[in-house]
């Protein structure tokens, strides 16, 4: 067990160094860079700005050098310093930005995977114990809706409705009077009421995966023969049920977080935009139209390197409950 | 094989499914015994020479919901496709004075009697108190729907002008506007059908990109194993745990401005392909690793045939279902992408239309309130993945052997 960890966290280094050097060059594409769109603002803002000026600045701001050495520098500050650079958009070190805003986003976003479990487990045991019935069509109904319908859509549409039926603007994450107010349990109680919306959205969208996967991983589980065995020797349905055939069935569901994960995050940054929730999104929407490398890259990289924490978290606690990938895992 | 085909034959025949045929059963109840048994013979040596995909396209044709959503599908495509003809007006045309107009009404009685399906003439006027547009229809006379009218000119896929449009109103009638106009007066209805074409081309044509790039580099990554395989999979673990929104805004944020629409076009389906590739590479992967194990893998083996030539040759239809319901299951992600992109501003670009970008226009909450018909471009969006997915769905039950 413990050589898997070990083998799985080593792993771990290369990938971060490949999630790096794609966040870094995508950010990297496009044709010029913040500084020559922050010299020409300058000019056109009635700035008299020198070649030699603007040349000093590109220095002063690292831009004079080719990418490759802006990466390795980048980098370097990471693994050394925790310095994920300079934002130039707000002038302060891009760890200071996420810093404010990375909160808001892991809260949602965890508090939204744990959402989404607790809606998606029991109905999709359900739907499995009772094939064909009403709430068996109605979940997958409203599965089906929750997959097709964009997310920032389903955010629009309930934040007017929430405000016409309940009077309660549901954007931002403080209301007005609670904006500059220091904290007291009335301003966490209304921050509360303000993350349930986007919850629900984000919750929805990946409820109707996990509903799919645990249902149709019963359904195959409950025809086994062990099953019938253990109803013919008189054990009670309950008891057989959450003994056996739902603990193997959601084993998938856990090891399925890789790419829960991605899609929660993905959500969280869209739907936040929608509801001008202070969290990553809007702020990344921002930086990648500005261009801003290092603050869009780290954020990429950040996102990313969370998902695949995640996704180890959950090859672990599939290794631990289920010794045939752990052996599986020791002898490869 | 012969124990493959043959189980779902008996349990066709011997248990309560529903038969490939729903009169077979009606039939059979009228005959004797003898007779059932010389027809069950002849039904089940069709079974037995039937093709794989004769058996697949059989138990997709049962599958009820599968086979109304192709059908939507094409007449969503044929919209797309001769967009000209059934939109009313282009999409770029507006009408002044009818800026954020509600859907027109379609009325089929005028002062009382019966008459051929009209409209009425909107007359605009502002609300003193609110100073918004209220719309009054003018009852005083009816304009009738014509169809197969003489409408604006277009040139259908840029080619050949015409002018012929499946219904209108003619030109001295007021315009019919059946989802309504947006702020700049344009027609809705004409632009969400224009915008499809975009919309649903995005997703055939990124689906079609990563599936080359999918079954290419799954398939060396299945095929050859060992240390290629292992680095293969770690770089698709990394994009996939790359989440999509950031990705792709980062990416098409990289798009320059002044691209045109058609640059602009490529670039997003490509990039919607960029990340979309790794599940289908993931499939062709798994398949191949269990593929190339059978003994007529190593037949060809023996017999000199090259890898490139085993793997698509002989390999590969051996999935090809597997593969088109991938395919069919991931072409609403990237319609979605589009849309999701187009919505941020990131995707593509006014003038020109797609769903991503009418929705764009209606990102507002004040449009949820006051304009709400801004918002029927959604249900096609939708409607298109739905439909998708129904269609996959139902695949994916044709193309499973062991399935009932």
């Amino acid at each position: 067990m413990l050589v898997y960890i070990i083998r799985r966290l080593i792993m771990l280094i290369p990938i971060l160094f490949l999630v790096s050097f794609i966040a870094f060059f995508v950010i990297e594409l496009p044709p010029g860079d913040w500084m020559t769109t922050y010299v020409s603002q300058l000019r056109a803002s009635g700035i008299e700005l020198s070649e030699q000026e603007a040349q000093r600045l590109s220095e002063l701001y690292g831009f004079d050098q080719p990418m490759y050495a802006r990466y390795l520098k980048w980098v370097q500050g990471i693994v050394l310093r925790g310095d994920f650079g300079w934002s130039f958009q707000w002038g302060k070190p891009v760890s200071e930005v996420i810093a404010e805003r990375l909160p808001v986003t892991l809260a949602i976003s965890l508090m939204a995977l744990i959402f989404s479990w607790l809606i998606a487990i029991p109905i999709g045991i359900y739907s499995a114990t009772h094939q064909y019935s009403f709430v068996d069509y109605l979940a997958t109904f409203i599965g089906f809706i929750g997959l097709a319908t964009p997310g920032f859509l389903l955010a629009l549409i309930l934040a007017w409705a929430v405000y016409e039926f309940f009077g309660f603007s549901a954007l931002g994450l403080h209301s007005r009077e609670y904006l500059d107010a220091p904290w007291s349990v009335a301003k966490v109680l209304d921050m509360l009421k303000h993350m349930i919306l986007p919850l629900v959205i984000i919750g929805m969208s990946s409820a109707g995966s996990i509903i799919r996967v645990l249902r149709a991983n019963l359904l195959d589980e409950l025809k086994k023969q062990y099953v019938i065995t253990a109803r013919c020797k008189g054990m009670s349905e309950i008891q057989l049920l959450f003994k056996y055939p739902v603990r193997l069935a959601l084993n998938p569901v856990f090891s399925t977080i890789g790419w829960l994960l991605p899609a929660i995050f993905a959500g969280e940054v869209l739907i936040s935009i929608v509801l001008s929730v202070p969290s990553i999104g809007p702020l990344l929407l921002r930086s990648t139209l500005a261009q801003d490398t290092y603050l869009t890259g780290s954020i990429v990289l950040i996102l990313s390197a969370l998902t695949i924490f995640g996704t180890l978290l959950s090859d672990i606690y599939l290794a631990w409950a289920d010794p045939r990938i752990r052996y599986g895992g020791l002898s490869r | 094989m012969s124990t493959q085909i043959s189980k779902p034959a008996e349990q066709r025949l011997g248990n309560d499914s529903p038969p490939a045929n729903s009169t077979l059963v009606d039939e059979l109840e009228d005959l004797s015994i003898g007779a059932i048994e010389e027809r069950l013979e002849a039904v089940s040596e069709r079974f037995y020479y039937a093709s794989q995909w004769q058996l697949i396209l059989w138990r997709f044709q049962r599958h009820r919901l599968a086979v109304l959503s192709l059908i939507l599908l094409v007449i969503l495509y044929l919209l797309a496709a001769f967009a000209e003809f059934f939109s009313p007006y282009l999409a770029t045309s507006r009408f002044t004075g009818l800026q954020m107009a509600p859907p027109t009404r379609i009325h089929i009685f005028h002062e009382g009697k019966l008459h051929r399906p009209f409209i009425y003439a909107p007359q605009r006027s502002l609300d003193p108190e609110t100073f918004r547009y209220i719309f009054v229809e003018d009852t005083s006379t009816p304009y009738p729907i014509l169809f197969f009218t003489q409408g604006e000119e277009y040139k259908l896929w840029g080619l050949w002008s015409a002018n012929l449009r499946l219904f209108g109103t003619g030109p001295d009638a007021p315009p019919i506007m059946l989802f309504g106009s947006d702020p700049l007066g344009r027609d809705i209805f004409s632009r969400t059908i224009y915008g499809a074409r975009i919309s649903l081309t995005i997703g055939l044509l990124g689906v079609a990109i990563s599936f080359v790039i999918g079954v290419i580099i799954g398939g060396i990554s299945g095929y050859f194993g060992g240390t290629i395989d292992e680095v293969i999979q770690r770089l698709i673990d990394v994009i996939i745990s790359i989440p999509l929104i950031p990705f792709w805004m980062a990416l098409s944020a990289a798009l320059p401005r002044n691209w045109t629409t058609v640059q602009t076009f490529f670039a997003i389906t490509l990039i919607l392909a960029a990340v979309n590739w790794t599940g289908l590479a993931r499939v062709v992967r798994g398949k191949l690793l269990a593929l190339r194990e059978e003994d007529y893998a190593l037949a060809a083996q023996v017999a000199g045939a090259s890898k490139p030539r085993i793997i698509f040759r002989h390999l590969l239809p051996g999935f090809t279902s597997h593969l088109i319901v991938s395919i069919t299951l991931s072409i609403p992600v990237a319609i979605l992408g589009e849309t999701a992109l187009s919505f941020l501003g990131l995707g593509i670009q006014a003038p020109a239309v797609s769903w991503g970008v009418l929705l764009q226009d209606a990102q507002d909450l004040m449009v949820v309130a006051q304009q709400p018909w801004r918002l029927i471009p959604a249900i096609f969006v939708i409607g298109a993945v739905l439909l998708f997915n129904f269609v996959g769905d139902g695949l994916r039950d044709a193309a499973d052997p062991y399935s009932t």
